[in-house]
């Protein structure tokens, strides 16, 4: 890695004791050894093992559930249900005032994903933990199911979520977050050529090495501590306090290093169902999700449809940029609508645009429910716009990168949500990739800056 | 469960325990014989956190029967640092950046030392086939690759 | 078989912290009896190196070496709130609020330092390495070792500080969408070139270029491993990934990692990583969040060289050979047609 010291060096101060020096991390020696403490590094006797029951269907109403057999497993010591958890429907960003609860700890009347959490089956060992479940009758009617984003916003199609009418998250916009700036049609109205394209993405699994998991442990005086892997300590203790309607103080999450987590470890999905265990049982729990549990029940980065309509002129400027995004949240909102509705601000890219209409939908379907991934909001959307910039710049025939050059924005240009650039570097990373990959652009290009507009 | 009797040395040292019977050898290290170095990050032999060497040979110890190590000699990562000295390849890795979450590396490290066992003077091909049994979600690899190939420079240094 | 080799570019920003604000960071920081600092906090290390971040930037502040810090995180019983390690928040947010905290203890830090050298606490200045003394006349000085017993067993002070950043959550105005989504934004621009088999429909990605604004690089190496293990990721979702490779069709789905495609240590990109620094105004020493940034500039760029290799678009991610020889046998169709 190369540090270019020469862009805006009158803004920085270099000559600092620690900050910008490469100092060694102080915990690296711990990875390598193996003295690194993760949460399942940790063993605990008579520690239970909890194994859920999923749901083989995509969308079912539950008719009834039978445990009696589960219970007479050998090793198991506990089934719970849903009747067991207190305040058992629940939406993680409830927190910050973003409802509504949408989602159960433990399904009661109906499933709307294939794999959603049932029955879970506290055992000595996992092996009994996994026999006990699989002994577990569920009695499904199944019910019809709805996979496709267009197809859910359809006025007959399947109820995904009773909490979500229509399949769509309902802001206080209305069924979609709203951007309007300028005037949108008189920028298509004036453009030389108008490209209207469609991208599309699928579900990414955030993939780290060490899956979500939990150990909790009684402390005997009535408090809980919860050694998890969760990105937000508070974020978990907040809502497993909610779900459990047990106070703050009587719980203690202890954290260390995570095996990864790239955004894949900020629902609050294992815990609270483990402390309730803890609690009934009286003894530690480990509820860590297996690796096919990791891919396929964890919650994904969202799948998007983004259909962007651009109006360029033949010198290279995007005089209108209207945007419709779909994120799929799946089942239950988790992070979605939060995520969603972060392309309002983005969709124009780092590029100053005078009109642009933005449109973003969450909508519901009966996948596995999608939530944060590195990137969130925008990894796709970056996607769908450069390759949209990519098709602009070839329609008009342009090299794409000077085409990029003369749409970047600049510090003090009014962005569509209505906030003055700052800080921009656009122009800079563009002039620096363009010597470095020899990609030669004009002279005009290599004088620009991101701190003003040249005369 | 029937619980049997194991014995084996585990990073020079003799250890027998009883375990039960068809545990995984990653399970009986993790949580019978205190040594929780090697990773289980999938239990299903696809990402390599559990590496150890069993015998001189590399062995995926969550698919390994803790019964079967019956009188072996087992390495695992934590038992590489010598009197506090790390290991050439510990070494570089902390030099070179080369671990983020760290919970790959032991597992990682593992199957490096299995090659730098056999093959003192690897290529970078050598140690790409060496390790692309152990996956890393975090550095991008090249790090990884490039502390190994530095490791055995400064083997072959101290050789020398 | 012909091979065809094609490049294409992409340029992006991010932004730092949770989208629209509200998202709090606490810091405490103390000093021990003998002078070294402890940073408490609720923060979590997901193996980005936090905790070496946060040394450093509060060893800076204080003007001590990294060294005599020790960050105390992820224990809910003693760290104050964080909102959490997630939406490039971590270095900016926390590292904000280790800032104050540490500024607050720095102040009394040298109150205590000038009672024992009477002189004026405005008057002092730290040397980086564990010394105080007076600006101008470095013999006259007093060790952060001295400071700390003279506070503990003789003046009774605490050498401690506390520290709150919190970004006002921004309420999106209904009907203009007029909004304060984040407050400081990192970019990047990346060339890639790619060579696509128009047999087998493989891509193989040849080399990125990748050139970052970061704000400030608080620790270089470790900004390095974020931009080489991001860009991988954002090659590795342009081409290989993803849980649902029929979706909106739900089956077939991944489970392991045989199945769940990421690229191996055999098939990585030759990866050029160039940074510039333009600090962030309201960023620790002008950090900005570059932990998600990294990883997608890569799939467009892939995405646009796939197109000058072979002429074809694929417009859904992830760009699989089987998306690709559809792709070239639309187009070639369409030439017949044509």
């Amino acid at each position: 890695m190369e540090i270019r010291k020469d862009y805006f060096s009158d803004e920085r101060n270099d000559d600092l004791h620690e900050i910008g020096h490469s100092r060694t991390r102080s915990d690296t020696p711990g990875h390598v050894t193996g003295k690194t403490a993760y949460f399942a590094d940790r063993t605990f006797p008579g520690l239970l093992h909890l194994k859920m029951v999923r749901s083989p269907h995509h969308h079912a109403n539950i008719r009834s559930i039978d445990v009696s057999e589960a219970e007479k497993h050998p090793g198991v010591v506990r089934v719970l249900t849903a009747r067991d958890v207190p305040h058992n429907l629940y939406t993680i960003l409830i927190l910050i005032q973003v409802g509504p609860e949408d989602e159960t700890v433990l399904a009661d009347k109906k499933v709307s994903w294939k794999g959603e959490a049932v029955v879970a089956v506290l055992a000595t060992s996992e092996r009994a933990a996994q026999e006990g479940a699989a002994k577990v009758k569920v009695d499904y009617e199944v019910l019809p199911a709805v996979f496709d984003m267009e197809e859910a916003l359809k006025p007959d199609a399947p109820l995904v979520n009773e909490h979500h009418p229509g399949n769509h998250y309902l802001y206080d916009s209305g069924d979609h977050r709203k951007v309007r700036f300028g005037d949108v049609e008189a920028g298509f109205a004036k453009a030389d050529h108008i490209l209207e394209q469609t991208y599309n993405s699928s579900p990414i699994e955030q993939a780290p090495l060490e899956t979500t998991g939990c150990i909790v442990t009684p402390d005997g005086n009535d408090r809980f501590t919860c050694y998890t892997d969760t990105q937000a300590m508070f974020f978990t203790l907040d809502n497993a306090s909610i779900i459990l309607q047990m106070p703050g103080h009587k719980l203690h999450m202890v954290g260390g290093t995570v095996g990864g987590g790239f955004g894949g470890k900020v629902d609050v999905i294992v815990e609270p169902i483990a402390i309730l265990a803890a609690k009934l049982t009286g003894r530690p729990v480990s509820f860590i999700y297996s690796r096919e549990e990791e891919m396929q029940i964890s919650s994904p980065r969202a799948a998007e449809r983004i259909v962007i309509k651009d109006g360029v002129m033949n010198d290279g400027r995007l005089v209108a940029r209207k945007v419709t995004g779909y994120t799929d949240a799946g089942a239950y909102s988790r992070h979605s609508p939060y995520g969603a509705q972060k392309g309002t601000a983005h969709y124009p890219g780092p590029y100053t645009i005078e009109n642009v209409w933005i449109d973003t939908y969450c909508v519901y379907t009966n996948r596995t429910p999608s939530s944060a991934m590195r990137g969130f909001g925008v990894t796709i959307a970056d996607f769908a716009l450069e390759v949209q910039m990519d098709k602009l710049a070839r329609l008009i025939g342009m090299d794409p990168l000077e085409f990029r050059f003369i749409n970047a924005y600049r510090d003090g240009d009014m962005k569509a949500h209505r906030q003055p650039t700052e800080g921009a570097a656009l122009i800079e990373c563009m002039q620096e990739a363009s010597r470095v990959a020899d990609w030669p652009v004009a002279d005009r290009f290599y004088e620009m800056s991101s701190r003003s507009r040249e005369a | 469960m029937a619980r049997v009797p194991v014995q084996f040395t585990l990073n020079g040292q003799d250890r027998a325990e009883f375990v039960e019977s068809g545990v995984t050898l990653l399970h009986a290290l993790r949580h019978t014989m205190g040594d929780t170095s090697p990773k289980a990050g999938c239990q299903q032999g696809t990402c390599g956190a559990c590496t150890v060497i069993v015998d001189g040979e590399l062995r995926l110890s969550c698919l390994t029967l803790a019964e079967t190590c019956e009188g072996a000699s087992i390495e695992t990562a934590a038992g590489l640092a010598n009197e506090g000295l790390l290991h050439p390849l510990q070494r570089a890795i902390v030099d070179g950046f080369a671990a983020q979450c760290g919970f790959c590396t032991p597992g990682m490290i593992m199957a490096a030392k299995t090659l730098l066992d056999h093959t003192p003077n690897p290529t970078r091909d050598d140690v790409v086939e060496a390790i692309s049994g152990n996956i890393c979600r975090c550095t991008g690899y090249e790090p990884i690759i490039q502390a190994v190939l530095t490791a055995a420079q400064s083997n072959s240094q101290k050789a020398g | 078989m012909v091979l065809k080799r094609g490049r294409g570019v992409a340029a992006i920003n991010y932004p730092t912290g949770m989208n629209l604000g509200g998202d709090p960071s606490q810091a405490l920081v103390h000093s021990t009896p003998t002078g070294s600092f402890m940073v408490t906090l609720s923060s979590v290390d997901l193996g980005q190196g936090l905790r070496q971040v946060m040394s450093q930037i509060c060893a800076e502040t204080i003007g001590v070496p990294t060294e005599a810090v020790t960050i105390d995180t992820a224990d809910t019983d003693t760290g104050p709130h964080c909102m959490g390690t997630f939406a490039s928040r971590g270095t900016h947010r926390i590292g904000n609020a280790i800032v104050q905290a540490a500024r607050e203890a720095r102040d009394v830090m040298l109150e205590v330092a000038a009672e024992e050298l009477e002189v004026d606490a405005g008057d002092l200045d730290t040397d980086g390495t564990g010394n105080i003394h007076v600006k101008g006349a470095p013999q006259k000085s007093i060790s952060v070792f001295d400071t700390a017993l003279a506070a503990h067993f003789k003046h009774g002070r605490s050498i401690s500080g506390r520290g709150m950043f919190l970004v006002p959550r921004s309420f999106p105005e209904t009907e203009t969408g007029a909004m304060k989504p984040a407050t400081c934004y990192a970019h990047a621009c990346v060339v890639a070139d790619v060579e696509v088999d128009d047999e087998t429909g493989e891509v193989t990605v040849l080399s990125v270029k990748n050139v970052y604004d970061v704000g400030r690089a608080l620790n270089p190496k470790m900004v390095e491993q974020q931009l080489v293990g991001g860009s991988w990721m954002g090659i590795s979702h342009a081409l290989y990934e993803t849980t649902e490779p029929y979706y909106p069709d739900r089956e077939n789905g991944g489970t392991d990692f045989n199945q769940y495609l990421m690229p191996g240590p055999g098939n990585l990109a030759d990866t050029e990583t160039i940074v510039i620094e333009r600090p962030a105004a309201d960023g620790p020493y002008g950090a900005k969040g570059v932990g998600e940034m990294c990883a997608n500039p890569q799939i467009p760029a892939v995405a646009n060289a796939i197109f000058d290799a072979v002429g074809v678009r694929v417009d859904t991610m992830p760009i699989t050979p089987e998306r690709v020889l559809r792709a070239l046998k639309a187009q070639s169709q369409e030439a017949l047609a044509g």
